[in-house]
């Protein structure tokens, strides 16, 4: 049994979480939130473009590191931690992952080095409206290689130079890649929930278009690309809910009421203990997550939905409950609690809600146990 | 049972409807729709305190001889579900009526409530209440704002936390620890102050739901004359308790989308094998609420019908922000997941429901807080309802100065 990070994936992690500390600390993340006009800390970006974090798991032939899955995950782990405010997922587990799995030689080619190199941020824009996105509500569509539609939201999508767009063609569905930088595309900036992270409307209006992977499997493969990315966001949902089991802890054990430190009561060490328990779960279920994301492993879905539903848990709950502990404190906005709080909802909304994940899982679970 | 109101109270309710109508619509006439917490929409607030004061429907439950209406409990809250039932009701008066001028009344000599009793009552003047302090949250007891007596008069420094409405209000009550040589609880002092004074400043808190509807109040050698205290020294905490225990009693629904939101929200969206709203999980939660909804609106009924007998009401009223926040945390998130991604999205003009749902997600962690945690409303239901033991005290008997403290 060999079930952790090997000595080789803690020392990256180790420098990963070194290389934030100094690069990523609140201030970075605050400069974002208290500012409408920026999306994401782009001297961050690129200094995890230097790390060469961009291309950890894109092969060497096309500009990146080579590293495995596990390596990901390790610094979707530490991003999480700081909630750093950088379009990582969108770029990484969206578009250089879907294109390395679904891409011709030339797409990647074309692709991945410029990712790799920190020069091309991506996107995934899939939805449409309120609600789950599906065959019957598509309405995006791609007539002779041009696409016309509205995607609303898109994170990232106000500063992506590269799109993936679910949309129909001929009435089958298709996941197209396409250039953000051309007539016919507009973008306006949306509030969300998450100011730390870029949102936005897309409206295509005749946008050259290139289909990623074959025509009509556009559902199939997207959520092929979600699979694999809710692994890597359950990594960051994992740190963020470590850290803010940290921060509830180490103010339990510095605020007193009635002459002593709250962290020796019940009510509150329940809590704490509660955090513990739900953040170890979603560890166990990431780390599988991870193993079967690197193996390619026929486990992958199962494992993916069971990774996202494990970790939305625990990053909403520890999430609420850091606030609750530090009473009055943590619903300010000076404190830090609430930028998790925020963060929580980002990543359990971003790759569809945990309750399509648990619908996705029982369906994989009696597909197997039917056999 | 019953849900009608006795003959009496259908009496009066009717007779509130009457003034209600013809009154509520001139007031709308003449100041038309107004953004909250803007000088405008205080003006109107104090204009319409003056006209219920004047027709015996401010401070129903006062003598009519110090500017109330003279009547009970019941005939307070009937009025007060009449005027919500008519789209009207500020909040502004609700702390300084309900909680600091009874105390003003309860302590203050006779020069001082002939002052202030019927300026508030009429409006005129609005009060805040200063208790909280950043090392006394939960523990308002471990208040540390000094208060020291220099002649005739007390010189007070320190700071004050989550003050609703005191860069609006005239006039405050504070409590302040006057003898830090003595347990936490006995070295406590209360004054009336004026929030006009230079030594005061206000600073508005920036909340995490982004609103700023609260204040950090700063003493800088603030003088008040003896005769501003209310009570003994020493006697404060006996006297914050006379503030506490006439909090009125919540007989309102809680903030925030319910049941009815959700279930229209999930009419109109997809899930993940179909309509929304025949999601079975969903359907599930949607049930859970409803009770708890409904337990909670019986449960005041139940309120309502003590007091409409003459009763206090029992101690089951503390059941509801123990249900009413979670549910809205819960029920909000529900609601933006169920949105799916689209739930990120926090713009009115794009939200369904206008956004309330991420308005609520937002402002439900600061409801599970104020007025009283989770956890210290827990403990109160555990010990002074079911009569379990407390946790063992070791700030009872140590004198303030030398009890151990944190941030």
């Amino acid at each position: 049994m060999d079930f952790d990070y090997s000595d080789d994936q803690k020392f990256l992690k180790d420098e990963a979480r070194k290389f934030l500390a100094a690069h990523c600390d609140v201030a970075v993340v605050r400069g974002v939130l208290d500012n409408a006009d920026r999306s994401f800390d782009e001297t961050l970006w690129k200094g995890v473009a230097e790390q060469g974090w961009l291309g950890a798991s894109i092969p060497e032939e096309h500009g990146g590191l080579g590293l495995g899955r596990v390596e990901l995950c390790a610094i979707a782990e530490e991003l999480g931690r700081v909630v750093a405010p950088i379009p990582f997922a969108s770029t990484v587990y969206f578009l250089a992952e879907g294109v390395l799995a679904h891409g011709t030689d030339g797409q990647r080619a074309a692709i991945l080095p410029r990712i790799a190199a920190g020069q091309l941020i991506g996107c995934l824009a899939t939805s449409e409206g309120p609600g789950v996105v599906g065959p019957a509500t598509l309405t995006t569509r791609v007539e002779g290689g041009k696409l016309f539609g509205t995607k609303i939201p898109v994170t990232d999508g106000d500063v992506a130079d590269t799109a993936l767009v679910l949309a129909s063609e001929g009435g089958r569905p298709g996941l197209y890649l396409v250039d953000l930088k051309q007539a016919g595309v507009a973008r306006e900036t949306l509030k969300s929930l998450d100011p730390t992270r870029g949102v936005a409307k897309l409206t295509f209006d005749g946008a050259v278009a290139e289909r990623l992977g074959a025509a009509g499997a556009g559902f199939d493969i997207v959520q092929a690309i979600l699979d694999r990315a809710a692994v890597l966001l359950a990594f960051e949902q994992l740190g963020g809910a470590d850290r803010c089991l940290e921060m509830a802890k180490e103010y339990a054990l510095g605020r007193y009421a009635f002459g002593r430190v709250i962290a020796g009561y019940q009510a509150i060490k329940h809590k704490l203990a509660d955090m513990y328990v739900k953040n170890e779960v979603a560890r166990s279920n990431a780390y599988y997550g991870a193993w079967a994301l690197n193996d390619d492993a026929p486990e992958l879905p199962i494992a993916a939905a069971a990774a996202r539903i494990a970790a939305s848990e625990a990053f909403w709950f520890a999430s609420k409950e850091s606030i609750q502990v530090h009473g009055g404190m943590g619903f300010t906005w000076d404190v830090d609690c609430h930028l998790y709080y925020r963060r929580s909802r980002q990543l359990s909304l971003v790759a569809g809600a945990p309750k399509v994940w648990k619908e996705r899982l029982v369906s994989q679970l009696e597909q197997k146990n039917a056999a | 049972m019953d849900f009608n109101d006795s003959p009496e109270e259908a009496a009066y309710r009717e007779k509130a409807r009457t003034w209600l109508a013809q009154n509520a619509a001139a007031h709308r006439a003449k100041w038309g729709e107004l953004k909250p917490n803007t000088p405008e929409h205080m003006a109107a607030a104090k204009d319409w305190q003056a006209a219920k004061a004047g027709a015996g429907y401010a401070c129903i439950t006062w003598p009519a001889a110090i500017g109330g209406g003279g009547g009970t409990p019941i005939q307070s809250v009937i009025f007060g579900q009449e005027e919500t039932k008519a789209g009207l009701g500020y909040g502004y008066f609700t702390i300084g009526l309900g909680m600091c001028v009874p105390t003003v009344m309860a302590f203050a000599d006779s020069d001082t409530k002939k002052r202030f009793v019927s300026p508030a009552v009429k409006g005129e003047e609005i009060w805040c209440q200063l208790f909280s302090e950043p090392a006394g949250g939960s523990d308002v007891a471990a208040l540390r704002t000094r208060a020291v007596r220099d002649g005739d008069d007390w010189v007070i420094n320190g700071q004050k936390v989550w003050t609703t409405g005191a860069h609006y209000c005239d006039y405050g009550i504070l409590l302040t620890r006057t003898d830090p040589d003595v347990p936490k609880h006995k070295g406590l002092t209360m004054f009336w102050i004026d929030m006009r004074d230079t030594a005061v400043e206000c600073r508005p808190i920036h909340q995490m739901s982004g609103g700023r509807e609260f204040n950090e109040v700063y003493f800088t050698d603030l003088r008040v004359k003896d005769s501003q205290r209310l009570g003994e020294v020493g006697d404060g905490w006996k006297v914050a308790l006379v503030t506490l225990m006439n909090e009125r009693l919540a007989v309102g629904g809680s903030a925030g989308p319910n049941y009815r939101e959700i279930m229209k929200l999930a009419r109109q969206l997809s899930g993940t094998t179909g309509p929304a709203l025949k999601d079975q999980a969903f359907r599930e939660k949607l049930a859970d609420w409803y009770v708890q909804s409904e337990g909670l609106k019986f449960t005041r009924f139940r309120t309502m019908t003590a007091l409409s007998r003459g009763q206090t009401p029992g101690p089951e009223s503390s059941i509801g922000k123990i249900i009413s926040a979670n549910q809205l945390q819960e029920l909000a998130n529900t609601a933006v997941e169920m949105e799916d991604q689209y739930g990120i999205l926090v713009d009115p003009d794009q939200a369904p429901a206008e956004a309330a749902f991420q308005q609520s997600l937002m402002w439900a962690p600061g409801l599970r807080i104020a007025g009283g945690t989770d956890e210290i409303l827990k403990n109160i239901i555990a010990e002074r309802v079911l009569g379990l033991p407390g946790d063992v005290r070791v700030d009872k008997d140590v004198a303030f100065k030398d009890m151990p403290t944190g941030r």
